[in-house]
C-alpha cells in the first residue's frame, strides 16, 4: 500500500465535510453581512446595526441576559455538584441521570410547559389562589425569560463541575482536615481552586447558547424581550433580508469568539499560576 | 519497655469498628506515651490504618473511648486536634507549590505572615528541600514529595504524628536512609510518632515499640528485641522474621518435647504436658556432624542468600528452615544441634499450625500450590 497516497486519501472525507458545512456557510455569512440586496460591497449592514438604538438594545440584552443567567447557574450548580460528587456512588449515577433527563425532552414541550406553570392563570398561580397567597405575574418579564434560560442551561453547569469535583481526591480533603481547615475553609482553600476548570467549562457551556438564545425568549418574554437569535430569526424568516441577518450572525460570533478568548485567559493563568 | 517522656498522650480503651458488618477493630487497648514512637505492624486488613484514622478522627470508632491527654476525643473533629498526619501517597495539594503546601496549616491558623515565612523556610532547610520552595508538586520525585508530606505536618508542631506506610512507595535504599532521617527527626522533635507498616523490618529498626496486629486485635506490644525473641504466639514469630513452628509438649519446666526429640529449654509455668507451639530461628540453629547431633535430615534446597546460605532440610516430614555460613548440598544428611536459650515456647492459640512449616515461604503459595493440586485431580 502507498502510505503517502493513503493518507492524503483518509483526511478527504473530512476536508470534504469542513469545507462544505464549516467553511462555506462561514463564507456566505461574511459575503451576505458585507454586500447588499444586488451583491455590491457596503458597510451599511453593519453600521445599520451600530446606529440603530433597537439593535443596540437587543445586543446589550442578550449580553446581560446571558450574564446573569450564567451566574445564576453557577450558584445553583456549585453546590449541586459538590453534594452529587460527595454521594454514595450508586446516588451518584441516579441524580445525574435526573439532571440529565430533562435534556432528553424536545426545548418546544419544556418550554409550553414552562408557560403553562407559569402564566397568570396557570398551575403555579393556581396553588397560590388555594393556600390564599398573592398571585405572581412571571409570564412576559425579564425574569420569566432568564428563567426560561437557567432551566435549559443548568445541566451544563452542572455536568463539567460535578466531573472535575468527583476526581478530586477525597484524601486531600482529608488532609486539609487534618491541617486544621474547617468545612468553610476546606470548600475556599482545596475544593474551589481544584475545581475551578470545571467551573470555567460550565461557564463557557452555559454563556454561549444563553447569547444566542431564541425562542425561549419569544414564549417566555411575550415577544417584548427579544434576544439576538430571534432578530436574527426575524430577518431571516420574516423581513427576508439576509444580508442583515447575517450581520448580525457576524458580530455575534465575534462577541463569542471575544468572551472564549477571555475565559481561556481566567484558565490559562489559573493553571499556570501560583496563589500566593 | 523504652518509655522516655514517660506520660500517656493517646489512650485507646476497648475500641471496636466494623465496616458493613465486617469486625475490622475488635476490643483494641493501647497507651502511647509522650516522646514514644510506636509502630503498628501487621499484614494488610488487619486494622492497622483504621486504629490510625480513628486516632486522627477520620472514622468514629463504635464502641470504646479514645483519649487524648487523659480527655475523651471521640467526638472531635479531625481539625479540631493536635494530630497531624502523613498520609499514604503523601496527599499534597496539587494547586499550591511547595512553600504553601507547607505553610497551609499555619495559614489556617492565620499565623503573621513573617511567623509563616520564617518557620516553613526553616522547616524546608530541616527536609532539606531548601531550594524548591517556587516548585510544583507534580515535578517532585517520590522522594522529595514524602519530604513535603513530612515537612508540611510537622510544622505544625503537633503533639502526634500519625504516619500511614510513608516510605511504602519509595525503593530499597531511599527508604533505608528516610527511615534514619524519620527516626532521628523524632529523636529531635520529640513528637510522638504513630507510625503504620506491614513491613517488620523497618517497624524492628525503627521504634520504641512494636504493636502487631493481626485479624483486628492486638497480637503483642514490646520492644523490638521482645517481639522478635520472646514472641506470643504463632503468628507474632511467623511475622516478625523467620520462624520453624513446631507442635511440642511441655513434659515439665525447663524440658520441651518436639519433633520425636526431648529438649532442655528456658521456659516454665506451663501446665504438665501441655501441648505448646516451639518456635526455633533459622539463624540458631547449628550444623554439627550427624554423631553429635540432636535431630538429623536431609537437605532438599540449598539458596545462596549472599552472606549466608539458606537451606530447607526435610527431618521427620517437617521442612526447618536454616541459615549457615557452611556450604552444604542437596541430598546431603545433616545434623543439627539447638542450645536450650534459642527454643522459644509459645502457648496454642488459634493460629497454631498455620505457619511455621517451609515447604513454602508464604501462604499465598500454599493456596496456589493447593489450587494446582486440585486441578490435577
Amino acid at each position: 500500500m502507498n502510505r503517502p497516497v493513503f493518507r492524503k486519501f483518509a483526511a478527504a472525507p473530512h476536508i470534504v465535510w469542513a469545507a462544505l458545512f464549516i467553511a462555506a456557510p462561514l463564507a456566505f455569512v461574511v459575503y451576505y453581512a458585507f454586500t447588499d440586496e444586488a451583491g455590491a460591497f457596503t458597510l451599511s449592514n453593519m453600521s445599520a446595526l451600530v446606529t440603530s438604538p433597537n439593535y443596540r438594545a437587543i445586543f446589550l440584552r442578550s449580553i446581560s441576559y446571558a450574564l446573569i443567567a450564567t451566574v445564576i447557574c453557577l450558584v445553583i450548580a456549585y453546590p449541586v455538584a459538590y453534594i452529587i460528587s460527595r454521594s454514595r456512588v450508586r446516588a451518584q449515577s441516579t441524580m445525574i441521570l435526573l439532571i440529565m433527563l430533562p435534556m432528553w425532552m424536545n426545548l418546544l414541550i419544556r418550554t409550553y410547559s414552562w408557560m403553562v406553570i407559569i402564566q397568570d392563570t396557570g398551575f403555579l398561580n393556581g396553588i397560590l389562589s388555594a393556600v390564599g397567597l398573592p398571585n405572581l405575574h412571571i409570564i412576559n418579564t425579564p425574569g420569566a425569560v432568564i428563567l426560561g434560560m437557567v432551566y435549559n442551561y443548568l445541566p451544563y453547569m452542572i455536568l463539567p463541575i460535578y466531573s472535575v469535583m468527583v476526581k478530586i481526591d477525597n484524601r486531600l480533603i482529608e488532609a486539609a482536615h487534618d491541617l486544621g481547615a474547617g468545612g468553610v475553609q476546606v470548600l475556599f482553600r482545596v475544593i474551589f481552586p481544584l475545581s475551578i476548570s470545571g467551573v470555567i467549562s460550565g461557564i463557557t457551556m452555559v454563556f454561549v447558547p444563553s447569547i444566542s438564545t431564541f425562542y425561549i425568549s419569544q414564549k417566555m418574554g411575550g415577544g417584548s424581550y427579544d434576544m439576538i437569535g430571534d432578530a436574527i430569526e426575524r430577518q431571516f424568516m420574516n423581513n427576508y433580508n439576509y444580508n442583515l441577518g447575517a450581520s448580525m450572525s457576524l458580530v455575534l460570533m465575534i462577541l463569542i469568539l471575544v468572551c472564549m478568548a477571555v475565559m481561556n485567559r481566567f484558565s490559562d493563568e489559573d493553571t499556570g499560576g501560583v496563589i500566593v | 519497655m523504652n518509655k522516655p517522656g514517660g506520660g500517656k498522650i493517646v489512650e485507646l480503651n476497648h475500641v471496636s469498628k466494623a465496616f458493613d458488618g465486617d469486625m475490622v477493630l475488635d476490643d483494641i487497648s493501647l497507651d502511647i506515651h509522650d516522646d514514644e514512637f510506636i509502630t503498628l505492624l501487621g499484614p494488610s486488613g488487619c486494622g492497622k490504618t483504621t486504629t490510625l484514622r480513628i486516632i486522627g478522627g477520620f472514622e468514629t470508632a463504635d464502641s470504646g473511648d479514645v483519649l487524648f491527654d487523659g480527655k475523651k476525643i471521640n467526638d472531635v473533629p479531625p481539625h479540631k486536634r493536635h494530630i497531624n498526619t502523613v498520609f499514604q501517597k503523601y496527599a499534597l495539594f496539587p494547586h499550591l507549590n511547595v512553600y504553601e503546601n507547607v505553610a497551609f496549616g499555619l495559614r489556617i491558623a492565620k499565623r503573621p505572615e513573617d511567623e509563616i515565612r520564617k518557620t516553613v523556610r526553616a522547616m524546608l532547610r530541616t527536609v532539606n528541600l531548601k531550594s524548591f520552595e517556587r516548585r510544583h508538586i507534580d515535578s517532585l520525585s517520590g522522594g522529595q514529595q514524602q519530604r513535603v508530606a513530612i515537612a508540611r505536618a510537622l510544622v505544625n508542631k503537633p503533639r502526634v504524628l500519625l504516619l500511614d506506610e510513608p516510605l511504602g512507595a519509595l525503593d530499597l535504599k531511599l527508604r533505608k536512609d528516610m527511615q534514619k532521617e524519620l527516626k532521628n527527626m523524632q529523636r529531635e522533635t520529640g513528637i510522638t510518632f504513630i507510625y503504620v507498616t506491614h513491613d517488620q523490618e523497618e517497624a524492628l529498626s525503627m521504634s520504641d515499640t512494636v504493636v502487631v496486629m493481626a485479624d483486628g486485635k492486638i497480637q503483642q506490644i514490646g520492644t523490638p528485641e521482645h517481639i522478635y525473641n520472646e514472641p506470643v504466639n504463632a503468628f507474632v514469630a511467623d511475622f516478625i522474621g523467620e520462624s520453624n513452628i513446631l507442635d511440642g509438649v511441655m513434659v515439665e519446666d525447663y524440658t520441651v518435647t518436639f519433633a520425636g526429640q526431648t529438649f532442655r529449654c528456658e521456659d516454665a509455668g506451663f501446665g504438665k504436658n501441655e501441648p505448646v507451639d516451639v518456635v526455633v530461628r533459622p539463624e540458631d540453629i547449628d550444623i554439627v556432624p550427624v554423631e553429635q547431633s540432636m535431630l538429623t535430615g536431609e537437605v532438599t534446597s540449598v539458596t545462596f542468600k549472599g552472606d549466608y546460605y539458606e537451606i530447607i532440610v526435610d527431618i521427620d516430614h517437617f521442612k526447618w528452615l536454616i541459615e549457615t555460613t557452611d556450604r552444604q548440598s542437596v541430598g546431603e544428611t545433616i545434623g543439627i544441634s539447638i542450645d536450650p536459650y534459642e527454643i522459644q515456647v509459645m502457648k496454642k492459640s488459634v493460629y497454631s499450625g498455620k505457619y511455621g512449616d517451609y515447604s513454602s515461604f508464604s501462604d499465598e503459595m500454599d493456596t496456589i500450590s493447593d489450587a494446582n493440586a486440585e486441578q490435577g485431580k
